[in-house]
Formats: C-alpha cells, sequence, structure tokens
C-alpha cells in the first residue's frame, strides 16, 4: 500500500509520515525491481508533489511539498540503484553496513586484525601486489620522474578490477530472486526461518563488503594515476 | 492588473536581462533606451546617485574609482577567497573591512557589499519590468550559475530582497537555457548544456522527457568566462605599452578601462573576422595599436577555453554517458561566439551544437518559463517541470578533520539528509557541527558553508543524548538545518554562523533602505513619464490647430478640446499621477477626431503628390506616444 502522498480528489499535497523508502512507493520489500515503472512513478509522483507545481499553495502545504519532494527524491535515487537498494533493504533488516558479515567478523577475531582490514581472500595476492605497484609509482611520480611500464600495468590492474566489481553486480542480483522468494512464502503465510534469511543476508553483506573493498582500491588507482 | 505577475532575471556578470511569458512565449523587456541588455555596470555619479546600465559605463572610463562592474564575481564570497580577483579586476575594498566581515566595494567615498550593488542592478531590471507593466512587479525568478555553492546563492537572494523583490525561485543557468530551448520540445532527448558567460563556465546534462527537465548531472567553474580572456588582451597591451611606447600606464585605471573596451571590440571582431587591430587612444594623447590575427587569439585564449574540458568531462562521467548518447549540445552565453569555443564543444560532444537562440538572452527567456511554471503555468508550460541537482556534495567536518559526505553531488534537489550526534563529554550540553561543501576530502581543502551550534542539550553522560540533525536543501540549492534531541524530542537550539554572508538583520535593514528609495522612484517616475506625455500631447494639439482639420471640428467638439487641455496644464505642474493620467486620456479621447481628419487631410494631400512629411501631419494628438508601452495589454 502506498502512503497517501496527495488528495486523489483535488490533488492537493498530503502532510509527510515517517514512511521508508519501499513503502513511499508502495512497493513490496524485494529487490527485483523494475526500474522503468519505478522511474514512471518518479515523474507522475514529481507532478504532484514539486514546490514548483505547489508554488501557489498556501505555506503549510508549500512546506509539505518540499519535505515530500525531497523524501520522493531520496528514495527514488536509493531504490532505482541495486547496490544502494540493496544496502537500503538490509539496513531496513537491521544490519549494520558499516560492518562485515558476521562470518569475515569471526574471522576477524581469530586472526586477531582490524576488521576493516579483512581483505576477501581470492584479493590477497592481487592487492599486494597492487599496492606495491601503487608503491612504486607514488614515488617515481614524487621523484618526477615517469615509468609508463608501471603506469600501463596499473592500468590494467584498473581493468580487471572494474569487471570484477561489474560482475559482483550479477553475483549480487543472483541472490535477490531467492530473498524475493523468501519475501512471497512469508506473504503468502508460510514459516520462513531466521537461519534462512540470514543466510541469504550475510551472502549480500559479504558481496557488498566485496564491492567496497574494491572500489575503494579502485579510487586509489586512480588517485596515484592521475595525480 | 494582475498584481502577481512573476518576472524572470538572468542577473549577469558582464549583462543583465529581464524576461516575461506573454502569451506562451517569452520575451525580454527592454529598458528605457530600448535595448534589452543592462550591462551589470553600477556607478556613482557626482550628485552621489546611483547609476546603473549602459548610462553607468561612460563612468567606468571617466571616473573609473566611482563605477564596478563584473561584482557577480564576488558574490558570497570571503576576502582570502578573492585574491586573485583583485590582482586583475579593479575592484577597490572597503579600508576598514574586518576579519570575516562581509566584503565591501568602495564607489567614490561610500561603500556597498556585493548583494547591494547586485540590488541596484535588479532594481534597474525591476524597473524596466514596472515600467513595462504599468504596475510594480515584486516576485521573481533569477538565474544562478548551476555550480554556485550555498553562500553564493545565499547572496544572490538577498540582493534580491534587498531591492524589493519576492525571490521565488534561484534557476541554474543553463537548466533555465533548457527550458527556453525544450518550450516546443515534447519527445524524449539527452542534452548537454555548455554556457560560457562573462564570468562563470558550467556544463548540464539533461534529460527532457514528456515535459520533465531532469538534469542528470552538472559541472563547471565560477571564476571562468570572456572575463578572462579580456584579462589575457589587457596584460599583453599593457606589456606592448611600457615595451613600445615606454609607458607604463598599469595604474591609471582609467587607461585600463579604455584598454579593456578596445580589447572586448577587439575580441567580439575576431569572432567573425580573421585579423583585428587593437587600436587604442591612451588618456596621454599616444596611440597604442596592435594587429591580431585569429591564429595568434586563439593560440592565446586556448589556456582559458581548455578549462572548460575537465568540468565537461566530469560532468559526463557523473552522468553515466558517453558523448554519442547526447542528443544535443546547446550553446549559453556570449562566450559560445568565439570559434574556437564551438570547435571545442563540437570535439567534446561530437556533434555541431544548437546557437538558434541568442545566447545572451536564453538563460533570461528561460527564467521565463519558469517564472510561468510557478505562476501556474499556461497552455505552453503546463506539462513542464524541471528537477535540478545539487552541483556540490555537502558534508560535516569529523574529527580529525575529515569529511562525511551527506549529500552527494548531483543528487535531485530538494534532498535531505538526517544525522545523529552525540557529547563526549560528562554533562555537555552543546555541539558543534560545521558544515562544508565541496568533493575534497579534508574539511579545510572544501568551502565552509556556516558553524552550528546545538545548544540546550540536557546534561547527561556522555554519548547518551542523541541529536537527530535533519539537512534540508530546498529546491533553490540552499541549505536549511534543523535539530531535535531524540530523547526527549524537544526541538534543540541552533545557532548559526554563516562562513560567509550576511545575516538576516544585515538584509533587512538594507532592504528598508531601498524600499524607500523604490516606492518613491516609482511613484516620481510615473508623474515624471506621465508629465513628459502631456508635454507632447500638448504639442500635438498646437500643431493640429494650425491644420485645416481643426475648421472642420463642431464649435462644440472645439471648445470641449480647449476645456480639456486646460484642464491638463491645471494639473501638470502637480505631483498627482492620477490627475494627469485622467487629463492625458481625456484629452486624448476628445482629439481622436481630430486626429482621424488630420490623417485624412495627410492621405488627400499624400495623393494629390505631396509625401507625408511636408504635409505636416506631425505627431497627431492620438498617435502613439513614446511610453505606450504602459499600456501595453496583459
Amino acid at each position: 500500500m502506498r502512503a497517501a502522498h496527495y488528495c486523489q480528489e483535488c490533488g492537493k499535497v498530503q502532510p509527510p509520515a515517517p514512511v521508508d523508502y519501499f513503502t513511499f512507493f508502495g512497493l513490496p520489500y524485494k529487490l527485483n525491481l523494475d526500474t522503468a515503472q519505478l522511474e514512471r512513478d518518479f515523474y507522475a509522483l514529481s507532478r504532484k508533489l514539486h514546490p514548483d507545481i505547489n508554488a501557489k499553495a498556501n505555506s503549510s502545504e508549500q512546506a509539505w511539498s518540499l519535505e515530500k519532494t525531497s523524501q520522493l527524491n531520496d528514495a527514488y535515487r536509493t531504490l532505482k540503484d541495486p547496490v544502494s537498494r540493496t544496502e537500503y533493504l538490509l539496513r531496513l533488516q537491521g544490519v549494520q553496513l558499516e560492518e562485515q558479515s558476521k562470518a569475515a567478523t569471526d574471522a576477524a577475531r581469530q586472526s586477531g586484525t582490524a576488521k576493516k582490514q579483512v581483505v576477501p581472500p581470492d584479493l590477497l595476492e592481487k592487492v599486494f601486489e597492487l599496492n606495491m605497484q601503487l608503491e612504486e609509482l607514488r614515488m617515481a611520480k614524487k621523484m618526477g620522474e615517469s615509468d609508463p611500464a608501471l603506469e600501463q600495468e596499473l592500468h590494467d590492474a584498473k581493468r580487471s578490477l572494474t569487471a570484477k566489481q561489474n560482475a559482483m553486480l550479477d553475483e549480487l542480483a543472483a541472490v535477490w530472486s531467492p530473498w524475493d522468494a523468501l519475501v512471497d512464502r512469508m506473504a503468502a503465510g508460510e514459516s520462513v526461518t531466521e537461519a534462512e534469511r540470514a543466510a541469504l543476508r550475510d551472502k549480500m553483506l559479504a558481496i557488498l563488503n566485496r564491492r567496497t573493498y574494491i572500489r575503494n582500491l579502485l579510487r586509489e588507482v586512480d588517485e596515484v594515476l592521475e595525480n | 492588473m494582475a498584481t502577481d505577475r512573476i518576472i524572470g532575471i538572468d542577473l549577469g556578470t558582464t549583462n543583465s536581462l529581464v524576461a516575461y511569458m506573454e502569451n506562451d512565449r517569452p520575451i525580454v523587456i527592454p529598458g528605457e533606451d530600448g535595448l534589452n541588455l543592462v550591462p551589470s555596470v553600477v556607478a556613482l555619479d557626482e550628485h552621489d546617485q546611483i547609476i546603473v546600465g549602459n548610462a553607468a559605463r561612460k563612468y567606468l572610463i571617466e571616473t573609473p574609482e566611482r563605477a564596478v562592474y563584473s561584482v557577480k564575481r564576488l558574490m558570497g564570497r570571503g576576502v582570502e577567497d578573492v585574491q586573485d580577483e583583485l590582482k586583475l579586476f579593479p575592484f577597490r575594498l572597503a579600508d576598514d573591512l574586518a576579519a570575516g566581515e562581509v566584503l565591501r566595494i568602495k564607489l567614490g567615498n561610500k561603500t556597498y557589499t556585493p548583494p547591494e550593488i547586485s540590488a541596484f542592478i535588479l532594481r534597474q531590471l525591476k524597473r524596466n519590468a514596472d515600467r513595462y507593466f504599468g504596475a510594480p512587479v515584486s516576485k521573481a525568478v533569477i538565474t544562478v550559475p548551476a555550480y554556485f555553492n550555498d553562500a553564493q546563492r545565499q547572496a544572490t537572494k538577498d540582493a534580491g530582497r534587498i531591492a524589493g523583490l519576492e525571490v521565488l525561485r534561484l534557476v541554474n543557468e543553463p537548466t533555465a537555457a533548457s527550458l527556453a530551448y525544450g518550450l516546443d520540445k515534447k519527445e524524449t532527448a539527452t542534452v548537454a548544456v555548455y554556457d560560457l558567460g562573462g564570468g562563470t563556465f558550467d556544463v548540464s546534462i539533461l534529460k527532457l522527457h514528456e515535459g520533465i527537465f531532469e538534469v542528470i548531472a552538472t559541472n563547471g567553474d565560477t571564476h571562468l568566462g570572456g572575463d578572462d580572456i579580456d584579462n589575457l588582451l589587457i596584460a599583453i597591451a599593457l606589456d606592448d605599452i611600457q615595451g613600445d611606447l615606454g609607458v607604463d600606464v598599469r595604474r591609471s585605471g582609467e587607461a585600463v578601462q579604455t584598454i579593456r573596451k578596445a580589447v572586448i571590440d577587439a575580441k567580439i571582431a575576431l569572432s567573425s573576422q580573421d585579423e583585428t587591430v587593437l587600436d587604442v587612444d591612451l588618456p596621454n594623447g599616444k596611440r597604442y595599436q596592435r594587429k591580431i590575427t585569429r591564429p595568434q587569439y586563439e593560440q592565446l585564449i586556448r589556456p582559458v577555453i581548455d578549462r572548460t574540458v575537465g568540468p565537461v568531462r566530469q560532468a559526463m562521467k557523473d552522468a553515466g554517458l558517453t558523448p554519442q548518447q547526447i542528443d544535443e549540445a546547446v550553446l549559453v552565453g556570449g562566450s559560445t561566439r568565439i570559434p574556437l569555443v564551438r570547435r571545442l564543444v563540437e570535439e567534446q560532444f561530437q556533434r555541431t551544437p544548437h546557437a538558434d537562440l541568442n545566447p545572451d538572452e536564453v538563460v533570461a527567456l528561460g527564467a521565463a518559463v519558469q517564472a510561468n511554471i510557478l505562476g501556474g503555468g499556461s497552455e505552453a508550460t503546463k506539462e513542464m517541470l524541471l528537477l535540478d541537482v545539487t552541483p556540490l556534495s555537502l558534508g560535516i567536518e569529523s574529527l580529525g578533520g575529515g569529511v562525511v559526505k551527506i549529500i552527494h553531488r548531483n543528487s535531485t534537489i530538494p534532498e535531505s539528509a538526517t544525522e545523529h550526534f552525540t557529547t563526549g563529554v560528562e554533562g555537555q550540553t552543546s555541539v558543534a557541527i560545521h558544515v562544508v561543501q565541496g568533493e575534497r576530502e579534508l574539511a579545510k581543502d572544501c568551502r565552509s558553508l556556516a558553524r552550528f551550534d546545538l545548544k540546550g542539550i540536557p546534561p547527561m553522560p556522555a554519548g547518551l543524548p542523541r541529536i537527530e540533525v535533519k539537512f534540508l536543501l530546498d529546491a533553490n540549492g540552499i541549505l536549511h538545518v534543523s535539530a531535535r534531541e531524540a530523547r526527549s524530542g524537544k526541538e534543540a537550539e541552533i545557532e548559526v554562523q554563516p562562513s560567509y554572508g550576511l545575516t538576516d538583520e544585515q538584509v533587512e535593514g538594507m532592504i528598508l533602505e531601498s524600499f524607500d528609495y523604490a516606492e518613491e522612484d516609482f511613484a516620481q517616475r510615473q508623474v515624471i513619464e506621465a508629465r513628459n506625455e502631456g508635454d507632447i500631447i500638448l504639442a500635438a494639439l498646437e500643431k493640429g490647430r494650425k491644420s485645416p482639420a481643426w475648421q472642420q471640428l463642431t464649435s462644440r467638439e472645439r471648445d470641449d478640446i480647449n476645456k480639456l487641455e486646460n484642464a491638463l496644464k491645471a494639473v501638470m505642474p502637480h505631483d498627482d499621477y492620477q490627475a494627469i493620467r485622467s487629463a492625458i486620456d481625456a484629452l486624448n479621447q476628445a482629439t481622436m477626431h481630430l486626429a482621424e481628419l488630420m490623417m485624412d487631410t495627410a492621405v488627400t494631400t499624400a495623393l494629390k503628390g505631396k509625401t507625408m512629411e511636408t504635409a505636416d501631419v506631425g505627431e497627431g494628438p492620438a498617435s502613439p506616444h513614446p511610453i505606450a508601452k504602459a499600456e501595453i495589454k496583459s
């Protein structure tokens, strides 16, 4: 059920209420989303709620219009992007995104390293090599020397990391359907165990964490290459 | 008479314009001199009266210490920001500026803040509109560079208030231009707007879809424009003059402004010619001439033009688009007349850019379209809606001087973010928040917007209070902050110290002053204009009496005219606008027949072989008079 944004009869903006982004658009808590439809809804709601449309309304309606449109924009921006949509849903589920998944946290605790520094195991070797190269190029640039071969290697690394980052989107999307199936089962009144949900949440979280890690690496590579 | 007319204003670095949407078309409202462009020049004449626009230009050369131009470059900026500007522009700052104070500029022996100087320009535009409508306007949409930060936007809004205008919306210039271009377009398209003006550069990428103008990304440089090209040429001329003529005129404001004028002429000539001569008659009687060819000129200005490439690429990257995905590129701003600029745009977007609308006027026309939308819309605009973005990320300074971003650049506005704060020390009752704008990692490299002091927090153990602070960027791109203590639900008290800009009280003080002016001004101008009109009709009547047509009137008609003529003469010396107005109207009405007869006589005479001029039809009493514009239907 979508929140009541404007009066169906007179078109006037209604007072804002604190709702989550899915509810704002009247969507179920599912991750597969028809983004073309979302865009149409966004445009249609903008035409009713935007401050420009309500510029001649009374002052409280103008305030509601401002508030509601900011909710609409926040909701649309968050839901249209696959990564921020997944992160948002996980957060609604009570997951603290700043932390690593439970499994990763446990691993970190055992090895005694801080959580943030957990490198996805399959990337370990790659990251080690990359950090050496980055350091080398930083030094070379500081001395005012150029190292075309090294730069080329970093460009190659960048390309492969970008490909990995994109592949991770597919990995993430692959978990959406089982998640949505759980939501459907719950809606149908079937029982879904917390363990089932936690398994999927952890899976998504692990992918998101790896992706964040790669994104940060890419940012670092970009910085060194561009400076 | 509609009192809620909303005008659209382009408050430019070099020129400003006012426009209005009439019969589904936006039009530029000309000034009294019949010109659409009002140069953004403000001067103080010998009687300390403010002069604006074309009339102020001569002061730039004659008494440069009493005139100022390109003041837009100083809007919303602090002393430390404008050091580079001060080297290149003859801005004279007040001597007694205190640290952290809003800049004040000297004009003669007076000082004004940049918003006040902008307000003088706005007031001139308002006057032009008042005159056009024959009634005062009080509401406006004003355009700003898309890349303007919060302080620059706030300063522009303040200028509007000082000028007696309620600023209903600040619209980004490239977006406004797209509105003017998109008026007839209903199809879906991705458009890039490249806007290089006198002092600012913006690039915006928009998606047009069934009347919705959705900005996807914007970027720019608020200190890049035609001014920079002028300054390059001026520097060369000054070097030459010292080298060739052996005189250093750098310190002569008069000489520099004379050179500047010549440089601008040369720049304009080089947009259509292959070469030109920079020709300056120096005030000391010496003459400086230098031939400049197009290739020389292009080589010289290339570095300036190339500075637009970075923002263009960043905007494309942020929009996630390649040049092939851009359907149209649109040129806005006077500097896009430069062929080199057109070539660069063509290279960047890989298509021939559009420049169908006058690049000097298109932003004002778009502002008028947005004004029309805000006023409830019309047939032409009823499907149109603008969804703009914030050009810069908004962040909070964290411990250690880093920045935590809370609103990212290119987010659709209005937009909000809620953050939670707590205390670090037992019993702490206030928390300071430093809000910055910009993309850099460290707070000191970003633009400081304001420091907020959250006060009145109930004393609690450290970390226990939960203060929820809401940051809201409104549709103008201006930040509003509110806070409450989440446990008690109490609104927290916020004390705002804007890093740059006028306080509300300061703006209030300035408004009152200019309001007095404005009301008085308007009434006085109405009387003066009515008197002029009266003089014209009386002179025309004098002529009419000598025409054979006069004898064709009935004696009753002649009596009526004589009586009304005396009535008009009686009220003219007094300051009662309404009385003069109705006396003019009455006399106009009474002389209608005379005018027709005179016209017939003239036509008959013309048919007999004489020209209209020799027939001495003159200005018939009812012929259109110079201020007929004020009567235009609306």
